[in-house]
């Protein structure tokens, strides 16, 4: 005979067990679940959801996860324990969903964009296209195929304050189109203002890579940039010098914000929403930000100030966000339907209008605004490390983004960042 | 004591929970971790054995070594000023001044507060305004201390700010166990100093130092183990600072964000062998501390 004792603890473990085991989350059979992290989306996400289901009678279920640090970590734990979502966004660059496709996590959706003669594909710039697709030469070991669904699409543009440049006798219709010509209508501004000439998001150093990649492009051209990144010119190159010099040269002209090396991009928003800045560099989706910030602000987007007229301007941009489909979902058709119904002009025209960002797809430019249709005419131009057929290494970009802080913080000059940089890339290249 | 097998069952059946949950939670990450440093992990592929070489990337990394410069930095600082001024308020709620139980709380409401909370409060004070007009410099100003001004933030300062404005969070958790200390010391033995003719310094250094030695061993080994762990509130308030208030914590929060998780776990284990190695070290000299002072280490 087992004693009480026995019975208690037998009792004790099996209701342990079935606590644990019972914490599986349920799911609804019918519902086709989205995770994103695009906040400031989500109420335009579930009115689409809405506006779905009273036409299909599918219930679309959209779950935002926020801040996006914590949506890309729970999107990897999810991908290891098998509990994708039947739709899914990817944030990171393309070594990261080259990963998750060759791991069998996302749909191959190349027949579902060619059938009915390419329909679906046709809608979209092949530019916000190109992101998602993997050719037959793709370097990373990736089937060739189309894995994602752009929704919609991004620039980084510089921006400046229209009124301050009425202010300081400065013709808001002429923005400055050479770095010579920025740095004094900075410093005019700034004299005549006393407000800051430049301020950006530079302690987060993706904005400070953008504009060094777009410098470095602008200086050497496309080739010998992707040469750099194949191990064919060092970052100690003279022209990488040239570029990482710019940086030393806007901190010495002063037009700088003091604490730009430690600004986030938010605080930079929330400073030249302010008018608090002439200047400033961020991508297109500020025009939905300074609408709820400052909704009366005067500013106009401008192209790269020029280094130089031997190489043409190349902007950052076309990357923006896309659904990816689950592979193991159970209800793949279904995604795959809403998204091509997400996708087409009524829907996009009205997402755009509600969220103030560029479309993914052609022919939605009466529902831009002005300031957002200026900014279509740089499509044919774009540039991105996700359309590049290899991409560098992320300890490398984190070392430059930290030594480019350090030149704008003047702890470092540009030779000894660029001696850094190459010794990095010479360390992770023998691994 | 012979326990039978009913009774061993029984008596196993009770911390099996526990076992379970510390095995889950606890070895086993600590043994995987181990695994991963010696793996090239994106945290989506299989992982692949690689050897030693995430060790051998991390130890030419240069800055790796420039944070755990910066934690050292700090944890000095921590160390000194924030353990120093700790006592000093302690002593002085411990023994001179009245409200004991206002000060107690109002020096405990700091280390409570969220550190992303106090790092983001403390940006603000420092640099609110872009145009370096802000809020801490306006107050030097007005209190006559307008040379003082300066840009807190700014590549001289930074480190050194990042390094007080630790100092100000944590300094309340070693009031509050330097506190405790203190209140475990009889009166008796004071009293006894006091017919020995010992003046207040002489009490200080004969009675309070010895006894209160494992209360300070023990806040020196957490403070070099909080501060060299420190992130949140560094994140909060400078992100790094071009490398300059980059904090060992900050480089694996970055790699694993980059997914370059071999390589995170590697930095883990260096810097959790550092930490192991110098408290071990801070109890050695502790050990023979007390033993110098005749008091049995405790």
């Amino acid at each position: 005979m087992f004693s009480k004792k026995v019975i208690w603890s037998v009792l004790l473990i099996s209701a342990f067990l079935i606590v644990g085991i019972g914490c599986a989350q349920k799911k609804n059979v019918d519902t086709i679940v989205i995770w994103h992290w695009m906040m400031d989306r989500q109420d335009a996400f579930s009115e689409l959801a809405q506006k779905y289901k009273e036409k299909t009678g599918t219930t679309v279920e959209f779950k935002l996860f926020f801040p996006p640090d914590i949506y890309s970590q729970k999107v990897i734990a999810a991908a290891r324990a098998g509990g994708l979502p039947d739709i899914f966004g990817i944030l990171g660059e393309r070594k990261t969903l080259a990963s998750f496709i060759k791991a069998g996590h996302m749909v191959n959706i190349t027949s579902f964009m060619e059938e009915n003669g390419r329909e679906w594909k046709k809608r979209f710039y092949p530019q916000t296209l190109e992101l998602v697709v993997f050719s037959d030469t793709n370097t990373y070991d990736v089937s060739p195929g189309i894995y994602g669904v752009p929704i919609d699409t991004t620039i980084m543009q510089f921006i400046y304050n229209r009124s301050l440049f009425k202010g300081a006798g400065l013709d808001p219709d002429t923005p400055p189109e050479t770095f010579g010509d920025f740095i004094t209508y900075a410093q005019s501004a700034q004299k005549a203002l006393g407000v800051n000439g430049f301020v950006c998001g530079w302690g987060e150093g993706w904005l400070l890579n953008a504009l060094a990649v777009e410098w470095a492009i602008n200086t050497m051209g496309e080739e010998r940039f992707l040469k750099t990144i194949d191990g064919q010119i060092p970052y100690t190159d003279r022209e990488w010098i040239k570029v990482f010099s710019l940086f030393q040269t806007l901190k010495e002209s002063g037009i700088l914000a003091s604490n730009i090396a430690t600004m986030t991009n938010k605080e930079s928003e929330d400073a030249f929403s302010k008018g608090k800045a002439v200047f400033s560099f961020n991508g297109s989706w500020a025009v939905n930000v300074y609408a709820q910030l400052a909704p009366e602000l005067d500013y106009a987007f401008f192209p790269l100030p020029k280094v130089s007229q031997e190489h043409p301007i190349k902007v950052w941009g076309g990357a923006g966000s896309s659904f990816m489909v689950n592979a193991k979902s159970f209800h793949k058709e279904k995604a795959i339907q809403f998204l091509k119904w997400l996708t087409s002009k009524e829907q996009q025209e009205f997402f755009i209008r509600k969220t103030n960002n560029l479309p993914a797809i052609r022919e939605c430019e009466d529902a831009l605004s002005p300031l957002l249709k200026s900014l279509l005419s740089k499509f044919g131009n774009l540039t991105h490390p996700d359309t590049w057929e290899r991409n560098e290494d992320s300890r490398v970009i984190e070392v430059m983004n930290r030594g480019l802080q350090q030149i704008v913080m003047g702890v470092k000059s540009p030779q000894e960042v660029a001696g850094e940089i190459q010794r990095t890339k010479e360390r992770v290249s023998r691994r | 004591m012979n326990l039978s097998l009913t009774e061993k069952t029984t008596n196993f059946s009770f911390i099996f929970p526990a076992l379970l949950i510390f095995s889950i939670f606890y070895i086993y990450p600590f043994f995987y971790t181990f695994i991963l440093s010696f793996q090239e992990y994106d945290l989506i592929s299989p992982p692949t054995f690689i050897g030693a070489i995430n060790f051998q990337d991390l130890f030419s990394d240069q800055g790796w070594w420039k944070s755990i410069y910066n934690g050292a930095f700090i944890t000095l600082w921590a160390l000194t000023f924030q353990n120093i001024l700790a006592l000093l308020l302690a002593l002085a709620v411990d023994k001179i001044i009245r409200l004991k139980k206002f000060y107690r709380v109002v020096f405990f409401i700091l280390p409570v507060l969220s550190e992303i909370i106090i790092g983001l409060l403390m940006k603000q004070l420092l640099i609110s305004e872009p145009t370096g007009r802000d809020v801490f410099n306006h107050f030097l100003e007005n209190a006559g201390l307008g040379f003082f001004a300066q840009n807190w933030l700014g590549a001289e300062k930074v480190r050194l700010v990042t390094a007080w404005v630790h100092c100000w969070k944590g300094f309340g958790w070693a009031f509050v166990i330097f506190l405790a200390g203190l209140q475990s010391i009889p009166e008796q033995l004071y009293e006894a100093a006091r017919i020995d003719g010992a003046g207040a310094w002489q009490s200080f250094r004969r009675v309070t130092i010895p006894l209160l030695m494992p209360v300070i061993t023990l806040i020196l080994v957490l403070t070099i183990l909080g501060t060299m762990q420190a992130f949140a509130m560094i994140l909060a308030l400078t992100g790094g600072a071009g490398g300059e208030t980059t904090v060992p914590v900050m480089i694996i929060y970055n790699h694993l964000g980059n997914r370059l998780a071999g390589l995170a776990c590697a930095e883990g284990i260096v810097l959790g062998i550092i930490l192991v190695a110098v408290s071990f070290t801070m109890f050695f000299i502790s050990k023979k501390i007390r033993e110098k002072y005749g008091v049995l280490p405790g």
